[in-house]
């Protein structure tokens, strides 16, 4: 079997070290066994599996911006205990949400949250939603 | 015994039921939970961006309160500081962990907090639930006049109490600690593998339909094996899992609903403390109904 090195271009390196770098995590070290995304709550929901967008990172393709994981991920930190590589995918989404949250670019707007929301809605959410989804 | 507590924004509201339970049966158990003066939000959620470090100085604001009333002599060479909600739990935790191993951020939040003490490290993060475990379930047993006997309870961690590893305060996959106290209260404990799946935590502010999706398999699989009932210690999921039962009901409409206790409302009544403790009006669903139906309140052994 032949194996061919994988080359990224410079733009691509530079957004792995990007993630890297913001998210404190070894990206490169994911295998892809897939058990972040067989034990992600939220996996259902999302358009691309958790493994597949370390994967993406891993090749430095910032086409990940426009998946919406990252954000559908409630860091809950299930991956980031049974990550056999000792990742912690939780820190590399929110590197992947830092991108576009430091651009001030909101995922949310807490105004379009109906009356009978806001009333019913603990600080506790509101707070951490808007921690997690604007800048 | 006096402890430094501290509470958060939504045990002052919308969870003031778990503060008022909790403080109650804390006293009778000896404990004195002594409110932080001058805290502030904890943040909510841990900041997980490797250069974030600003968003840890609320955090670490609150530590050096701990600190102070020591010096005050609020509490007496006291420096585990408690905390009920689960989220205040995590943040404050993380954020003591990552100033604990990283002495270089600690002395840039120090620098940057000029006016306030420096944080010197001391103050322990904990959980009431720890503190009771620490104390020892057997007093919490002592305590008991009430027992919750014929309660079917299915115990819930979601995820601030048990992950990461380092701030866990049980194993994150097979979690014994609320088990440990339903059996203290005499009540049934119903074990399921939900008990640790997230219930979609501050999503439900973007997308109230990913978490009730998950709040309906969490509470059908509790029924399913069982349960009367869950206890929890998290405002949050208690609103997921409580109060997003409207949301399952519309999608759901054979659903049977299911009452969500704090575990100190459960503490409480098997305690025999006044239901005045325990805020009922402030769970979604009403669960005086099966208290009742299990004889737990009214009656002859109910106040």
């Amino acid at each position: 079997m032949k194996i061919k090195k994988l080359d990224l271009s410079e733009e691509n390196v530079e957004f792995l070290v990007k993630i890297s770098d913001l998210s404190g995590e070894t990206v490169t070290l994911c295998e892809q066994c897939g058990t972040c995304s067989g034990s992600c709550p939220m996996v259902s929901e999302m358009d691309i599996t958790p493994s597949q967008m370390v994967r993406m990172v891993q090749l430095g393709e910032s086409e990940v911006m426009d998946t919406k994981a990252m954000w559908l991920c409630a860091s809950c930190f299930t991956c980031t205990v049974r990550c056999p590589r000792g990742l912690d995918l939780s820190k590399i989404a929110e590197a992947l949400r830092q991108i576009t949250l430091r651009k001030a670019v909101d995922y949310i707007d807490i105004r379009d949250l109906s009356k009978d929301e806001m009333k019913r809605l603990p600080q506790i959410a509101l707070i951490s939603a808007m921690r997690k989804f604007t800048g | 015994m006096k402890v430094p507590y501290y509470p958060g924004c939504t045990l002052k509201t919308k969870a003031a039921n778990f503060e008022t339970s909790a403080l109650a049966v804390a006293e009778r158990l000896g404990i004195e939970l002594v409110e932080l003066p001058r805290w502030n939000c904890c943040g909510t959620v841990y900041s997980l961006a490797d250069d974030d470090l600003i968003h840890h100085v609320a955090a670490v604001r609150n530590l050096i309160r701990v600190q102070e009333m020591n010096a005050q002599g609020l509490v007496d060479d006291e420096y585990r500081l408690v905390t009920l909600c689960s989220m205040c739990f995590n943040t404050l935790k993380q954020a003591n962990v990552r100033m604990s191993e990283n002495p270089e951020d600690l002395e840039k939040i120090n620098d940057l907090m000029y006016l306030e003490d420096d944080y010197e490290g001391r103050v322990e993060v904990k959980h009431l639930l720890e503190l009771v475990d620490e104390l020892g379930f057997d007093k919490v047993e002592e305590q008991v006049k009430n027992p919750l006997e014929g309660l079917r309870i299915a115990p819930y961690y979601g995820c601030m109490l048990l992950r990461p590893t380092e701030v866990g305060i049980d194993d994150p996959e097979d979690p014994q600690i609320q088990t440990r106290m339903l059996e203290a209260l005499g009540a049934e404990k119903i074990e399921n593998p939900y008990r640790k799946v997230c219930c979609g935590s501050y999503q439900t502010v973007q997308d109230k339909k990913v978490v009730s999706n998950l709040a309906y398999d969490i509470l059908t699989h509790a029924r399913n094996a069982g349960a009367d009932a869950i206890s929890l210690s998290c405002p949050l999921c208690a609103f997921n899992l409580d109060s997003r039962q409207r949301e399952i009901k519309e999608d759901h409409p054979s659903f049977r609903e299911i009452p969500v206790f704090y575990f100190t409302q459960l503490m409480a009544m098997a305690f025999g403390l006044s239901e005045d403790y325990c805020g009922f009006d402030l769970n979604y669903i009403d669960p005086e109904p099966l208290l009742s139906a299990k004889g737990i309140i009214g009656g002859s052994n109910g106040e």
